[in-house]
Formats: C-alpha cells, sequence, structure tokens
C-alpha cells in the first residue's frame, strides 16, 4: 500500500469505533423502533409482528395525546421565554465584567456538575410544607398553617428553569464574548445612546447564542420526565411521561415507539429548522 | 448617567440570578447537617448524624458502588473511543469531516428519552435484557458526544510542529506519539474521562429506562426514596453527591493547573 493511501485510511481506523457505536447504538435502534411502532402487543403480552397502524391512530387520533404534546409545548415554551428573560441581563454582565469574570464563569459552571435530580428535588426543602418558605412565613405571622406551594404546573416550570437557566446564560455568553466592544463604542461617539447601541448593535449580534440557547432549552425541557413527576401534581405530566408510562408500566412497547417516534419528529423538526438556518456551529461553541 | 444605574440594575440582577441557581442547592447542604428528628426546617442544631445513618444504609452503599462502577467503566470507553475519533477529526482532512462530526453528537441531538427507548426495545430484541450490560451500553452512547466535544476542543491547541520537530529529530512515528503526543494530550484525555464519569454518574433519565429491577444508581435511589417517602437522609445524600461531581472536576482542574505552571517553570 503507498504511503498515501495508508494516510488516507488511518483517520478512518481512528473513527471506526466511534462511528460504529453510534451507528449501532442510535441509527439501528431508531429504525427498529420505526418497524416495531408498526407492530402490535398483543392482550398475552406477546408482539404480534406485522403492518398495523392502530398504535399510530391511537397517538395521533386520540385528544389526550394531543392534549398533552400541546401541554409539553406551552411548558416548553415558557420554560424557554424564562430563561432567556432571566438568562440574557445575567450574560451580559459576565461578558462585560471586568474583575470577577473567571469567578462568576466558574460559578456558572458549577450547576452543570451538580446532579440534576438533587437540584429538582432541592425545591421541595424550599416549597415544601416544612421547607424554608412555609417555615419563614410561619414564622413572621403572615399564614396561620403551611400553604400547599409544590405539585403544580408553576412548580414545574420552576423546576426547569433551575436546570435549564445555566444552558441559556452559558450560550448568550459565547456570543456575546464574540462581539467587539468596539463596536458598541463607535455606536455610542456616532451619537446613539448606550440602550440604542445595545438595541441596534449587540442584541442583533448576539441572536445566534440565544437561539442555541433557547433551542437548548426548549429541547431539554420537552423531553423531559423526570422534574414533573419530582414536582408536578398528577395531571402535569408531560409527554415524555407518557413515553416512560407506556414502556415501563405498561410494557406496551409497540405504542411506546410511536409515542417516542411522535417526540422525536416534533423536537427533530425543531433542531432541522434551526440548523437549516443558523447552522450547528454555534450550539456547538455553547456546549464546547 | 442613566448608563451607570443600569449597570448597576443589570448586576443587581444577576445577583439574583445566582442566589436561585445557588440557593436552593445551599439548603439541602445546610439540612443535611439539621440534628432535628425530621430533617426539615427549623434547623435545631448541627450534627452528623444523617451521614452516620447514609454509611449504614445498605441500599444506598450499593448505590454508591454501581454508580462508581458504572462510571469508570463508561469513563474509559467512551473516552477511548471519543479521543481516537477527535485525533482523526483534528489531525487528518477527512472527506465530510462536517457530516461525520454531526453524526457523532446525534446522541445528544436526540432527545434521551426517545435514545432510551430506542436502545431497551432493541438491544432486548438482540437478546440483552435490563442489565448491567444495557447501562454502559446506554451511558457509552450518551456521554460519547461530550467527551468527543471536549476532546476535539482542546486537541486542537496542540501544534503539530512539535511532533514534527520529534520526527525529524529521528524519532519514530510510534516514539512520536508515546513520548510527545500522547503526554500533550492528557490534560485533554483526562478531562474527557471525568466528564465521562460525572455525566454517567448523574444520569437519570435514560437509567430510569435501562436500570433492571432491584439495581439503583445514586439518581435512582434519590428518586426512589423521593417519591416514597420524602427521607431526611436524602439531604445529606445530596450533599455527598455534589461533593463528589463538584469536588472531583475542581480537584481535576487544580492538578492541571499545577502540572502545566509546573511543566511551564
Amino acid at each position: 500500500m503507498s504511503v498515501e493511501a495508508r494516510e488516507a485510511r488511518q483517520p478512518w481506523i481512528l473513527l471506526s469505533p466511534a462511528l460504529t457505536a453510534v451507528f449501532l447504538l442510535l441509527f439501528v435502534p431508531l429504525l427498529f423502533i420505526v418497524v416495531y411502532s408498526f407492530w402490535l402487543r398483543t392482550a398475552t403480552g406477546a408482539d404480534q409482528v406485522g403492518f398495523f397502524l392502530d398504535n399510530w391512530r391511537e397517538a395521533l387520533s386520540d385528544a389526550f395525546y394531543r392534549d398533552i404534546l400541546l401541554f409539553t409545548l406551552k411548558i416548553a415554551t415558557i420554560t424557554t421565554l424564562v430563561c432567556a428573560l432571566m438568562g440574557y441581563p445575567a450574560a451580559y454582565v459576565i461578558a462585560r465584567s471586568k474583575g470577577n469574570k473567571a469567578l462568576l464563569l466558574l460559578l456558572l459552571m458549577l450547576p452543570f456538575w451538580i446532579s440534576y435530580i438533587i437540584r429538582t428535588m432541592s425545591w421541595i426543602n424550599i416549597l415544601g410544607v416544612s421547607g424554608a418558605l412555609n417555615t419563614a412565613l410561619l414564622y413572621v405571622g403572615v399564614i396561620d398553617e403551611p400553604i400547599q406551594m409544590l405539585y403544580n404546573q408553576t412548580t414545574v416550570i420552576l423546576g426547569l428553569v433551575h436546570f435549564l437557566l445555566p444552558f441559556m446564560i452559558l450560550n448568550v455568553f459565547v456570543s456575546l464574548e464574540g462581539i467587539d466592544t468596539n463596536l458598541e463604542d463607535a455606536a455610542n461617539s456616532l451619537g446613539a445612546t448606550r440602550w440604542q447601541a445595545f438595541l441596534q448593535v449587540t442584541l442583533p449580534l448576539s441572536l445566534p447564542g440565544l437561539a442555541a440557547g433557547g433551542l437548548l432549552c426548549f429541547v431539554l425541557g420537552a423531553g423531559t420526565y423526570i422534574t414533573p413527576l419530582v414536582l408536578g401534581g398528577p395531571s402535569d405530566a408531560m409527554f415524555a411521561n407518557l413515553v416512560f408510562e407506556a414502556i415501563i408500566t405498561q410494557l406496551n412497547w409497540p405504542l411506546g415507539s410511536a409515542l417516542s417516534l411522535m417526540l422525536l419528529a416534533v423536537l427533530g423538526a425543531l433542531v432541522m429548522v434551526y440548523n437549516r438556518y443558523l447552522g450547528m456551529a454555534q450550539l456547538m461553541k455553547g456546549l464546547g | 448617567m442613566g448608563g451607570t444605574m443600569g449597570w448597576h440594575l443589570l448586576r443587581g440582577w444577576t445577583v439574583l440570578v445566582y442566589l436561585f441557581m445557588f440557593l436552593p442547592v445551599a439548603v439541602v447542604v445546610l439540612l443535611s447537617f439539621n440534628a432535628s428528628q425530621f430533617g426539615s426546617f427549623p434547623m435545631t442544631g448541627f450534627s452528623f448524624r444523617w451521614f452516620v445513618e447514609l454509611a449504614n444504609n445498605d441500599a444506598i452503599l450499593r448505590a454508591f458502588q454501581t454508580s462508581f462502577v458504572l462510571g469508570l467503566m463508561t469513563a474509559a470507553i467512551s473516552t477511548t473511543l471519543g479521543v481516537l475519533a477527535s485525533l482523526a477529526l483534528v489531525r487528518y482532512r477527512v472527506p465530510g469531516s462536517n457530516y461525520i462530526s454531526t453524526l457523532l453528537i446525534a446522541p445528544i441531538l436526540v432527545p434521551e428519552v426517545v435514545l432510551a427507548v430506542a436502545l431497551l426495545l432493541f438491544l432486548n430484541f438482540l437478546g440483552i435484557n435490563k442489565s448491567f450490560t444495557l447501562l454502559l451500553f446506554g451511558h457509552v452512547i450518551f456521554t460519547l458526544p461530550f467527551v468527543i466535544l471536549v476532546v476535539q476542543a482542546r486537541l486542537v491547541s496542540i501544534k503539530r510542529d512539535i511532533e514534527e520537530a520529534a520526527m525529524s529529530l529521528g524519532a519514530s512515528p510510534r516514539q512520536t506519539f508515546f513520548q510527545i503526543t500522547l503526554p500533550l494530550m492528557l490534560p485533554a484525555v483526562l478531562a474527557g474521562a471525568l466528564f465521562a464519569f460525572t455525566i454517567s454518574f448523574d444520569d437519570i433519565t435514560g437509567t430510569l429506562f435501562w436500570k433492571p429491577g432491584g439495581v439503583e444508581t445514586v439518581p435512582t435511589q434519590i428518586f426512589a426514596m423521593l417519591r416514597n417517602s420524602i427521607s431526611p437522609e436524602i439531604n445529606a445524600l445530596g450533599t455527598v453527591m455534589i461533593l463528589l461531581t463538584v469536588g472531583l472536576p475542581l480537584l481535576g482542574m487544580g492538578i492541571a493547573r499545577t502540572l502545566s505552571q509546573k511543566r511551564g517553570g
């Protein structure tokens, strides 16, 4: 073999284990559940192999699934908006601060290392019946007995915002950091107020970061089932909870396949649109 | 000056945002030292009793053991696959490398629930039931993209000139790799491994689908404790988890810094 041929083969040898893993543990399984979603789970618990549209008919036409899908999208939208409103100013401050930028960034990384389940359950200590807030209100005398603040839609959103906010801040920060501050100064010297300079120069230039953060918040938020289980009430189930129910509790795997694919289609479409207009590079910057 | 006023407001907002991120977690740590019988407010005194109870709780110790073994094995496999792939992507001109990168990070573009379902059902079809093996496969595929992103970002900064210098001074490609490239890559490799370990150690979304009955990792153990009844030990368990998953990376960063300072000086 010539040197060039060997040189050309080497990267593929290095890539093949990872590519094989992704192929066998992601793409083939995804194709498999496409096929599986057309099978039937019979009353005896065995799978009937074939081409049945029953699961898809149920998943697509039952109002129950549609309502929960819409509810999920609503929760994810609110979560994303709250993250943007809370996170953008914070990211701006981090990007523009001089002395303690390193500390602020280090602190921003900490939530990524603290377990999601602990961050989620930590709100029980704050809002629970014997939590910090109730204890404080009782002590001050505002209330006579503890009020139930947990296990509703608001606490689900609260938990999701708490989980996803660092993703938003980090992505916005990365894009703000890439903007030359001279641009804002130039706008100022040309007579723009600071607010105008921000609105017309900095904000538009930081939109890719905001979009990347927004996409992450939305997709991660819409795909969760743990937060509703820990902080939500019985009527706060999200779409991923339906998938969990179908697969783990009811053991109806063909239906669970169809529901998973529905979730994938909705969130995948969003990722595609994002990729079409903004490309994956911005997202990689924030993740890496 | 409206400018400075606005800046003060923004800084105040940022302080609130940071408090929002950290206060609930700080309360977990605070309550884990609470002497009170129920482990909730009000604080009645300082005590290590919940940590002692943790250390005597077999279920929790087993969960820790499972999480550790799973995390270590995940880190070993994921880092090996990830480092090799990153080398190929950074060091060679591969046709279609953009598409390959996207393929390799696909596992985090797919919602984790969907990945969990697909892997569970497919491997079950192949005869691999819910088991440690399934957990390991799942954790590897889920952590691989993160390893690749981290390692790739750090590999870029290693200059090829140094290797070429070694080769021109007579080192064989093998010698160059083991004596030049590998030591230079070590921080990237360790960062990738640490990342894979902490992600695996923290994972719950996929783990709940893949774990066999009776086997718990630390996060699923916490989840189970939350659902049954909120036991006071849970805050202590949370504190231990925080110490581990925050302490390890900080320690790693510290070591990396000392190493690079030594090398620099």
